[in-house]
C-alpha cells in the first residue's frame, strides 16, 4: 500500500487491554464531532476576536490555551477549527472510498479490458508517492479548503481502488460465489447479494482507520499554507503561524499539534476497535 | 529466458509509469488556469511582441498534441523546461537540491530501520506487558504528524537547550533533528510490520521444527523469524519512499533545510509548474527504480517468489 | 544404547492442561507408555484426541500455556519434568528427533534444505562450518534423496512432497537421536510417496531407533507399528500389540475407527453404522443413458512464469445415469480442472462437454443458466463454500429460490437438513459455528435442494476425520440409492473411491491412463501408474496377511 495510506492495517493484542484508552478515544471523537457541529456550545468566545493587548499570552484561566500573535483565543480557534480538520478528513475519505470502491469493483468484475485499464492507471498513480499527488492537485487547483479535500481524496483513490479490487477478487473467486453460479443465478444478482456485502465492511473499516491519515494530510497541506486561508482557524495553519514565535512562546504551536495527534490516535484506536469487533464476521482472506 | 522476459516486462512497465507521470505533469501544466507566459514575464504589461517571442520559444504556439510529444521527448532526455520563477533549467535546480534530500532520507531510513529491528526482536511474542509498551510506541509514532514532531524537537533542543542549530546547515549537527523527525513516523510502521511478521513466523511449524532440533531462542528469532519479517517490510518500500519524500517537504520547511522538498513547496506556492512537474516526474522515476530494486531484493529474500512476477 | 527390553522413554500418568481464556482445558489425562529401542509405538486418534500434545511433551514444546504433570517422564532414566531450557535444548534433536506433518511448512521456506539439516548438526556441535556440507549430503543420501549435492542447495518448495519429507526426516535424525517422533508424517502425501516414507521410517527403526508414530489413520500405522495405543479425548482407550488391536479390538471406539476405514471393507458396506439421513423417495422422472458426456477435452493455462502448460489432455468419458464415477489422480493431475469444465465454469480449449444430452460447453451463459441447477457441486473446503454472513436457512434457501420454490422456506430447508442428517436446530447458525462434518453435510443439502441430476464432488471428504469421512461416504451412497443421483466423485484416495464408486478413471499428468469398472481396475491394473497407486493403498489386512478381515 502506498500513497497516503499510512494507516496500520492490523490489530495487535496490545490494544485489546486498553479499555480506558478506548473509551477516551471515543469520548474525544464525540467532542470533536460536537465541536464541528456546534462550536459555540464548547467555546463561547469568538475565534477571530483580535486583541493586540493580550497577544502571545500564555495559558491562563481566561484563555486556557493562551492567545496567539494577534491576541485571539487559541482554545476558541481550536474548537472552531474542528469543523475544517474533520471536514477535510471526512470529505476526502468519502471521495476516496466512493471512487475507489466503484473502480475496484468494476475492475474485478467487468472483464479483462476494464481490469487492465484500471489496474494500469492505479499503478501509474500509485507511483506518485505520498503527499506528492495531493500537492500536484493543489498546485493545479490552487489552495483552499475544498481543493485540499479534492486533492487528498483524489490522491487516495488508487489505494482504495487496489484494496477494493483485492477484496472483490477474493469474494469473486470464493466457493460461495461459485455455488451461486452453479445454482443458475445471474452475475449482477450474485454481485449484489454476495460480493458487495462481503467486500464492503472491511473497506468501511479501513476508511475509519484512514480518517486519521487524511486529517494529518490535511493539516500538513495547511501547514504548508495550501489549505484554508487566513483567518480560518485550521489546526495545521495555526501551527505554522505559531512557528514564527517559537523562540517566544510554545503554546501556539504545541497545542494545535497535540490536538491533531490526539484526533489521529482516537480515530486509529476507534478504527481498530471496530475492526476487532467485526473481525469474526469477515471472510478469512480479508484479514 | 523467463527471467529475461520478466525483467523486460518490468522495464516496460517502469517506462510506462514514467510516461504516465510525464503525461500527468504535462496535463498539470496545461490544466492550470492562467497563462504560463504571464507567469514568466509577470503581469505588468509586457509587449505583445515579447509575449509572442516567449510563446514561440516555449512551443506554446504549436498544437497541444505536438507540445505533448515535445514535452515527453524532452522529459525522456532529462529536460523539464525552465522554471517560471527563477528562469533556470528545472534539471539544474533539482540537481542542486537533491543531494541534501537524499542525505536526509537515507539517514532517516537507516535510523528508523535500526530502531525498529531492535524493538521488534526484543518484543515480538514476549510477555503481554512488553508487547503493550511496543504497541503504544507504535501507535504514538504512527499517529503523530511529523511536522509537529519537527516543531517540538526544534522547540526543545534548539530553542530551549541550544544543542542543535535552529537553521540546519550542512554539518552533521544540522542533520540530527531533521533525520530524527523524519525517522520517527516510520519507526512505528516498521516495528509493527516487523513484529507482526515475526510473531506470525514464530507460530509456524518450521519454527517448532527448528526448536525440536535444539535451536536456541536467539537462533530461532534471528535466523528464522526475523528473515520472514523482513519480507513484508520490503513490500512496504513504496510506502517508505512516499513517506520519505512527502516527509522531506515538510521537514525541510520546518528546519529551513535546502532540498527538493523545499523547492517543491516553494514552487507550488508560486505556481511554478515546470518545477512542480519536474519534481513529480523525478519522484515517480525514483519510486519506480526503488520498486524495481526492491522487487529484485524481494526475490533474493524469499526464494519462493522466484518464478513469479507479482 | 540401552538394551532392547529396557525402555528408552518411560511415561507414567501424563497429564497436560492448557490455560486458556475460557479456563483450564485438559488435553491429555493419565497417559502412560514406554518406548523401546528398535520398536515402534503408534498413537492413533482423531483431531483433538491429544495425540500431538502427548508427542510434544517429549521434546518440551507444548508451549508456554501448558501445564505438564506426570508421575514419571524419563528419557534414559533422566527426569524430563525438571529440565532447564538449556538442558531441553541438548535433548531436542540430539536425543529425541521430531518430524512434523507437513514438510512444506515445517522446513523454513527461505532457507535451503542444507541449512535446515545443518542446523541440527551445528546446534549440537556435531559439525563445523567446514564439515557441515559433507555431513548434510551424506544424510540426504542416507534418506535416499537422489542427487543430494544439488538438493542441499535447494529450497523446500523446489522439492517434491516426498523428497521434502525425506529432507525433514533427515534433519530430525541428523544428530542421531535414540528416539524419533513422527507426528502424522505421511498425511499430506500421495499414497505412493506415503508408502516410501513409511519405509524410510522403518529403516530408522531397524537401526535401533525407538519410534513414536502419531497418526489418525489405522491403515497407515499397521505397516510399521509393533504396539498401538488408541487415544480419544485425552485418554488412551485401548492399547496392545498392533496385531491384537487391529484384529480383535476390544474398545467400541477402536471398532468404530476400524469400521470407518474404507479399504478394509467390501464395497457397499456401511462404514458408520445405521443411516443418519431420512430416506425420501424421489418423485422425479428417472433419467437414463449418459448424463455427462465429455469428449476429448483439453485445457491449458499460461502459468505465472509465462509458460503455457497443458492441464488436461484429450480426456473423454461418460457418466451414466445413477452411477458413481470416480476420478482419481495426484494433486496437479488435472482432475479438478476436468470437474470445473463439467460444471460449465471453465471452457475447454478443444473438445466438448454435454450434460443431460444437451450441448454444455461453448454455450452462451444465458442458454446454460436455466439448466445449471441440474448439475451441482460439493467442493473440498466446506468453509469457503458458504457466504460467511448467511445462516444455514438462508444458504439452503438460496438454492430453493434459485429453482423457483416458494412457500414456507423454513419448513422446506428443514426437510433438506433432515435428509442429510442435520438437526433443524442449526437453522439459524452461521457456517463458522459448524463442524467440518456438519459443513460438508450442509454443502450436500444445498446442492440437493436444487434437485439436481448430477452431483460433482471434489475431494468432499479429504479434510475430514475418518469417522466423519465414513458418515459422509455413507450419506452419498444413500442419496444415490434414494434419488437415483449420478455422481462424479473426485479423490486422491483410491480406498475411498473403491468403496463408493462403480467406475473409475485414473488420471496422471492431465491424461486418462486407465478407465473401467472400479473392481476390475483395482484387481488387475494395466497401467504402471495405476499399479503403483494400487500397491500403495495402506491396508490393514496386508500387515497380517494370513488373517481374514476385521469385522465389527
Amino acid at each position: 500500500m502506498t500513497g497516503l495510506l499510512t494507516v496500520p492495517s492490523r490489530v495487535t493484542g496490545a490494544t485489546r487491554r486498553l479499555h480506558v484508552g478506548l473509551s477516551l478515544a471515543w469520548l474525544f471523537i464525540g467532542l470533536l464531532v460536537l465541536a464541528a457541529l456546534v462550536p459555540d456550545l464548547l467555546a463561547p468566545q469568538p475565534p477571530d476576536a483580535v486583541d493586540p493587548a493580550i497577544a502571545l499570552s500564555t495559558p491562563s484561566w481566561d484563555h486556557v490555551f493562551g492567545t496567539d500573535e494577534l491576541g485571539r483565543d487559541v482554545y476558541s480557534r481550536i474548537v472552531h477549527g474542528a469543523r475544517f480538520s474533520l471536514g477535510i478528513g471526512l470529505g476526502s475519505t468519502a471521495i476516496a472510498l466512493a471512487l475507489g470502491v466503484l473502480l475496484g469493483v468494476v475492475s474485478a468484475t467487468a472483464g479483462r479490458v476494464a481490469d487492465s485499464v484500471i489496474t494500469w492507471f492505479t499503478n501509474v498513480f500509485l507511483a506518485f508517492p505520498g503527499l506528492l499527488l495531493a500537492l500536484l492537485v493543489v498546485a493545479i487547483l490552487g489552495p483552499g479548503t475544498l481543493n485540499v479535500i479534492i486533492a487528498i481524496g483524489l490522491s487516495s483513490v488508487p489505494g482504495f481502488t487496489r484494496l477494493t479490487r483485492g477484496q472483490a477478487l477474493v469474494v469473486r473467486d470464493s466457493g460461495y460465489v461459485r455455488a451461486a453460479i452453479t445454482l443458475g443465478q445471474r452475475k449482477p444478482a450474485i454481485y449484489l447479494r454476495h460480493l458487495l456485502p462481503n467486500a464492503l465492511p472491511p473497506l468501511l473499516l479501513f476508511a475509519t482507520l484512514y480518517l486519521g491519515a487524511a486529517i494529518v494530510a490535511g493539516s500538513a497541506l495547511s501547514f504548508l499554507g495550501l489549505g484554508p486561508q487566513a483567518p480560518t482557524p485550521e489546526w495545521g495553519s495555526m501551527l505554522a503561524d505559531g512557528q514564527d514565535f517559537l523562540d517566544v512562546v510554545w503554546h501556539i504551536t504545541v497545542i494545535p499539534g497535540l490536538v491533531v495527534t490526539l484526533a489521529v490516535i482516537s480515530f486509529t484506536v476507534a478504527g481498530r476497535d471496530l475492526r476487532r469487533r467485526f473481525e469474526g464476521r469477515l471472510p478469512d482472506a480479508v484479514r | 529466458m523467463t527471467t529475461a522476459r520478466r525483467l523486460l516486462g518490468r522495464l516496460v512497465l517502469a517506462l510506462l509509469v514514467v510516461l504516465g507521470a510525464a503525461t500527468v505533469a504535462f496535463a498539470a501544466i496545461h490544466l492550470t488556469p492562467g497563462d504560463p507566459v504571464r507567469a514568466i514575464l509577470g503581469t505588468s504589461g509586457p509587449s505583445q511582441q515579447l509575449i509572442d517571442q516567449v510563446r514561440a520559444e516555449l512551443n506554446l504556439d504549436k498544437p497541444l498534441t505536438v507540445q505533448y510529444g515535445l514535452y515527453v521527448r524532452n522529459v525522456l532526455t532529462g529536460d523539464f523546461g525552465e522554471s517560471y520563477q527563477l528562469q533556470q533549467p528545472v534539471v539544474r535546480l533539482i540537481g542542486e537540491q537533491i543531494g541534501a534530500s537524499v542525505q536526509l532520507a537515507l539517514s532517516a531510513l537507516a535510523l528508523a530501520l535500526l530502531v525498529s529491528v531492535v524493538l521488534a526482536v526484543a518484543t515480538a511474542g514476549r510477555r503481554p506487558a512488553l508487547r503493550r509498551i511496543s504497541g503504544v510506541v507504535e501507535l504514538l509514532t504512527i499517529s503523530t504528524p511529523n511536522f509537529w514532531v519537527a516543531v517540538l524537537l526544534l522547540t526543545v533542543f534548539s530553542f530551549k537547550l541550544h544543542w542543535f542549530p535552529v537553521i540546519a546547515g550542512h554539518g552533521v549537527s544540522g542533520l540530527v533533528l531533521p533525520a530524527v523527525a523524519l525517522a520517527l513516523g516510520m519507526v512505528g510502521m516498521f516495528t509493527q510490520v516487523l513484529r507482526e511478521g515475526m510473531e506470525r513466523a514464530l507460530g509456524e511449524p518450521f519454527v517448532l521444527s527448528s526448536r525440536a532440533r535444539g535451536s536456541s531462542e536467539t537462533t530461532v528469532r534471528v535466523r528464522h523469524a526475523l528473515r520472514h519479517a523482513v519480507v513484508p517490510l520490503v513490500t512496504l518500500s513504496g510506502w517508505t519512499v512516499g513517506a520519505l519524500l512527502s516527509g522531506a517537504v515538510v521537514i525541510e520547511m520546518v528546519f529551513n533545510r535546502p532540498g527538493i522538498g523545499r523547492t517543491l513547496a516553494t514552487a507550488i506556492a508560486n505556481k511554478d509548474l515546470p518545477v512542480v512537474s519536474g519534481v513529480v516526474v523525478i519522484a515517480a522515476v525514483v519510486f519506480t527504480v526503488v520498486n524495481f530494486l526492491v522487487d529484485v531484493l524481494y526475490r533474493v529474500m524469499d526464494p519462493r517468489v522466484g518464478r513469479f512476477s507479482r | 544404547m540401552p538394551s532392547a527390553d529396557q525402555p528408552v522413554v518411560s511415561v507414567r500418568d501424563l497429564t497436560v492442561g492448557f490455560r486458556t481464556a475460557r479456563g483450564h482445558v485438559h488435553a491429555v489425562q493419565g497417559v502412560s507408555f514406554d518406548l523401546h529401542p528398535g520398536r515402534c509405538l503408534a498413537i492413533v486418534g482423531e483431531s483433538g484426541s491429544g495425540k500431538s500434545v502427548t508427542a510434544r511433551t517429549l521434546v518440551g514444546l507444548t508451549g508456554p500455556n501448558a501445564e505438564v504433570e506426570a508421575t514419571g517422564l524419563t528419557l534414559d532414566g533422566q527426569d524430563l519434568t525438571r529440565l532447564t531450557d538449556r538442558q531441553w535444548r541438548s535433548v531436542r534433536g540430539r536425543r529425541v528427533g521430531f518430524v512434523l506433518q507437513d514438510a512444506l511448512t515445517s522446513l523454513d521456506p527461505v532457507r535451503t534444505i542444507g541449512a535446515e539439516i545443518g542446523e541440527a548438526l551445528r546446534n549440537h556441535g556435531l559439525a563445523t562450518r567446514a564439515t557441515v556440507h559433507g555431513e548434510v549430503v551424506a544424510l540426504l543420501e542416507k534418506a535416499s534423496v537422489p542427487d543430494p549435492e544439488r538438493r542441499a542447495k535447494q529450497y523446500a518448495h523446489q522439492l517434491s512432497g516426498g523428497l521434502r519429507q525425506r529432507a525433514l526426516i533427515a534433519s530430525a535424525v541428523a544428530a542421531r537421536p535414540d528416539v524419533l517422533i513422527a507426528d502424522e508424517p505421511t498425511t499430506a502425501l500421495d499414497v505412493v510417496v506415503q508408502a516410501q516414507i513409511l519405509e524410510l521410517l522403518g529403516a530408522e527403526k531397524a537401526e535401533g531407533t525407538a519410534l513414536l508414530l502419531i497418526s489418525h489413520d489405522l491403515a497407515v500405522v499397521a505397516k510399521l507399528a509393533d504396539e498401538i495405543a488408541v487415544m480419544r479425548d485425552g485418554r488412551i482407550v485401548e492399547r496392545g500389540s498392533a496385531e491384537a488391536v487391529l484384529r480383535s479390538p476390544s474398545h467400541e471406539y477402536t471398532k468404530k475407527l476400524l469400521a470407518a476405514v474404507p479399504s478394509a471393507h467390501p464395497k457397499g458396506t456401511r462404514l458408520a453404522g445405521p443411516r443418519t439421513g431420512e430416506p425420501v423417495v424421489s418423485t422425479k422422472d428417472v433419467v437414463t443413458g449418459p448424463v455427462v458426456e465429455v469428449d476429448a477435452v483439453s485445457k491449458s493455462f499460461v502459468g505465472p512464469d509465462g509458460v503455457r502448460r497443458t492441464q488436461v489432455k484429450d480426456v473423454s468419458f461418460a457418466l451414466q445415469a445413477g452411477r458413481i464415477l470416480g476420478l482419481v489422480g495426484e494433486s496437479g493431475s488435472g482432475k479438478t480442472t476436468v470437474a470445473t469444465m463439467v460444471l460449465g465454469l471453465l471452457e475447454p480449449d478443444t473438445g466438448s462437454v454435454r450434460v443431460l444430452d444437451r450441448p454444455w460447453s461453448g454455450q452462451r451463459e444465458s442458454r446454460r443458466r436455466p439448466f445449471r441447477r441440474h448439475i451441482q457441486l460439493v467442493h473440498q473446503d466446506p468453509l469457503d463454500a458458504f457466504d460467511p454472513r448467511y445462516t444455514v436457512e438462508r444458504i439452503v434457501g438460496e438454492a430453493l429460490a434459485a429453482i423457483g420454490r416458494t412457500g414456507d422456506r423454513r419448513a422446506q430447508v428443514t426437510r433438506w437438513l433432515h435428509r442429510v442428517g442435520l438437526d433443524e436446530q442449526l437453522l439459524d447458525r452461521r457456517p463458522r459455528q459448524l463442524s467440518g462434518g456438519q459443513l460438508q453435510r450442509l454443502a450436500i443439502a444445498r446442492a440437493l435442494a436444487a434437485e439436481p441430476d448430477v452431483l460433482v464432488c471434489d475431494e468432499p471428504v479429504s479434510s475430514l476425520d475418518v469417522s466423519v469421512q465414513a458418515q459422509i461416504l455413507d450419506l452419498l451412497a444413500d442419496l444415490r440409492a434414494d434419488l437415483g443421483l449420478s455422481l462424479l466423485f473426485i479423490s486422491h484416495d483410491l480406498g475411498v473411491v473403491r468403496h463408493l464408486c462403480d467406475d473409475v478413471l485414473v488420471m496422471s499428468d492431465g491424461e486418462v491412463v486407465e478407465a473401467g469398472p472400479v473392481e476390475d481396475v483395482l484387481r488387475e491394473p494395466a497401467h504402471e501408474y495405476t499399479k503403483s497407486l494400487v500397491a500403495a493403498i495402506p491396508r490393514i489386512e496386508d500387515a497380517f496377511p494370513e488373517e481374514s478381515r476385521v469385522t465389527t
